[in-house]
């Protein structure tokens, strides 16, 4: 195609939406609230995959023991574990360390209150091994096999917690789907209507260039660009605002909740937005090519 | 050249807009197709430029069987004709040049393409000092002419008009045939739909009449063409 022709389908793709304004900015509305539900359903799934994954590589697996077992008999258990091809490293956490951290944790400042437990430590019997695998795929096989293992009292591991945010993310992930499937939809009749008017009012110049032997092509190419120009406007305008948002709110929650700063990691808008501006002017673009292509083509056999 | 053999055409209410037709015309003739309303006129033009089908029979233009024509072909066939119509169907939110540059645009044609040749059709039709005018600022005749250079600014080989002088007054009517016989000593066939006697009395030339779908007449009558 001729960069003149191109030039030509996207000057009367612009008349289209000048002529039109309210249509197009109402079409523009619809798919802009598409695309921001999109983009921020999309921002909260990505950052809860995040953790989720987070939570499986750092927190690993413990082990606790039956509490009668001796030192001995746990190491030598530990050996057993740690003999395991799918174990990548394991650290034991005897009962004193035990106490010894959850004191340095949770009384910081506050020494004094724990001296009231000098000579009794209530987390006896609480000697355990933290356990990180090769392979997070590995873990339900791993945790079944230590709670089949003699003197084993329990077994955390991580797909517990993870459990919990993978439901809310499926339901989160549902939901996206459930709204922004409506409101593509509307978004669609929306740029369908648009078009429409714009085919009404051109409708003379697209006979007389059909009699002058323009392709079916060139008749429909401005009103599509017309649509796909819809779509990458109400796709721009809730990109920029999610930027925005985005950045903002993570800061406020990071700062808000610094003390669950290992469970709530966000991922840096850097790593997010080049994916998410691709798949939303994908998604606006799509709604308005469609949108339009299939509205004309209409429009001309009728 | 254009063969019509045998044309029928039926409309799904059982009304036959052509009975029978056979009409062929060589390069470079002049020719009106006469009758009155619903004679049948505009049917043919249609039938010719692939707008409808013909019920049975066979057209060929230029050696091309029409029927046997693929529907991605037809815009590159249209592109042998210029249409002219009675409402000159101007686009009122361009100019004199833009209307004549949109039939090339349309078809692809090539900025310095154009910027060489609607100059010279303006030129031709005599509107080169009316080039930024609107079309709702000129008169009637000056609208028709823009129409016929937009019509062969992708130089035809066959111009079709439809009733070009139907809304022109008797001056400007003579003007626009003028014109178009100078088109037709250029080379260009030309077949002017009209229902106008006086006009066809005054050019002469070969008339075909039809009535009611029929071809009633097919003559050659005196005038100043001949």
């Amino acid at each position: 195609m001729r960069i003149g022709v191109l030039w030509y389908c996207v000057r009367q793709g612009l008349k289209n939406i000048g002529r039109n304004i309210w249509f197009s900015l109402a079409s523009v509305a619809t798919v802009s609230a598409c695309v921001f539900l999109f983009c921020l359903f999309f921002s909260i799934i990505s950052n809860i995959r995040f953790m989720i994954k987070n939570m499986e590589s750092t927190v690993g697996i413990t082990v606790l023991f039956e509490e009668d077992l001796s030192e001995t008999d746990i190491l030598a258990m530990g050996a057993a574990i740690g003999g395991r091809s799918e174990v990548k490293d394991m650290i034991y956490v005897s009962a004193k360390e035990a106490w010894d951290s959850f004191q340095k944790d949770y009384f910081a400042g506050h020494e004094e209150l724990a001296a009231g437990f000098a000579e009794d430590n209530p987390l006896a019997g609480s000697a355990s091994y933290e356990i990180h695998l090769y392979d997070i795929g590995d873990q339900e096989k791993m945790v079944a096999w230590l709670k089949a293992m003699d003197g084993v009292r329990q077994v955390n591991y991580s797909s517990a917690v993870a459990a919990g945010f993978s439901g809310f993310n499926r339901v989160v992930g549902l939901l996206s789907l459930v709204i922004t499937s409506v409101l593509l939809l509307v978004a669609m009749f929306l740029i369908s209507n648009t078009i429409s008017v714009a085919a009404a009012f051109r409708k003379q110049e697209s006979q007389i260039m059909r009699l002058v032997g323009a392709t079916d092509f060139m008749i429909r190419a401005p009103f599509v660009v017309e649509g796909v120009l819809i779509g990458m406007i109400g796709a721009g305008i809730p990109l920029a605002g999610i930027y925005i948002l985005y950045t903002r709110s993570v800061a406020y929650l990071t700062e808000r909740f610094e003390v669950l700063s290992s469970v709530f990691l966000f991922l840096p808008m850097e790593e997010i937005y080049p994916v998410m501006v691709a798949v939303a002017m994908c998604l606006g673009m799509g709604i308005g090519f469609f949108g339009s292509h299939f509205t004309i083509r209409k429009y001309m056999k009728a | 050249m254009i063969e019509i053999l045998d044309v029928c055409k039926a409309y799904g209410t059982g009304n036959r807009a052509l009975r029978d037709i056979n009409i062929t015309i060589e390069d470079g003739e002049f020719v009106f197709i006469m009758g009155r309303s619903g004679s049948g006129k505009t049917t043919l033009l249609r039938l010719l430029i692939k707008e409808e089908e013909p019920s049975s029979g066979e057209i060929i233009v230029n050696g091309i069987e029409l029927q046997r024509m693929r529907r991605r072909q037809v815009p590159r066939y249209r592109r042998n004709f210029g249409i002219v119509f009675q409402d000159f169907r101007l686009l009122k939110d361009r100019n004199v040049f833009e209307n004549v540059a949109f039939a090339q645009r349309v078809v692809g044609a090539s900025s310095r393409a154009i910027r060489e040749s609607v100059p010279e059709m303006l030129k031709l039709v005599g509107l080169s000092s009316k080039y930024k005018s609107l079309p709702q600022h000129l008169s009637g005749g000056e609208q028709q002419r823009v129409a016929i250079a937009r019509a062969l600014v992708n130089q035809p080989e066959i111009l079709l008009a439809d009733e070009p002088t139907g809304n022109l007054d008797h001056q400007n009517a003579a003007e626009i045939m003028n014109l178009l016989w100078d088109i037709n000593q250029m080379g260009t066939t030309v077949i002017v739909v009209t229902h106008s006697e006086e006009i066809v009395e005054q050019m002469g030339g070969r008339v075909i009449t039809l009535d009611r779908g029929q071809m009633i007449e097919d003559e050659i009558r005196d005038g100043y063409q001949e």
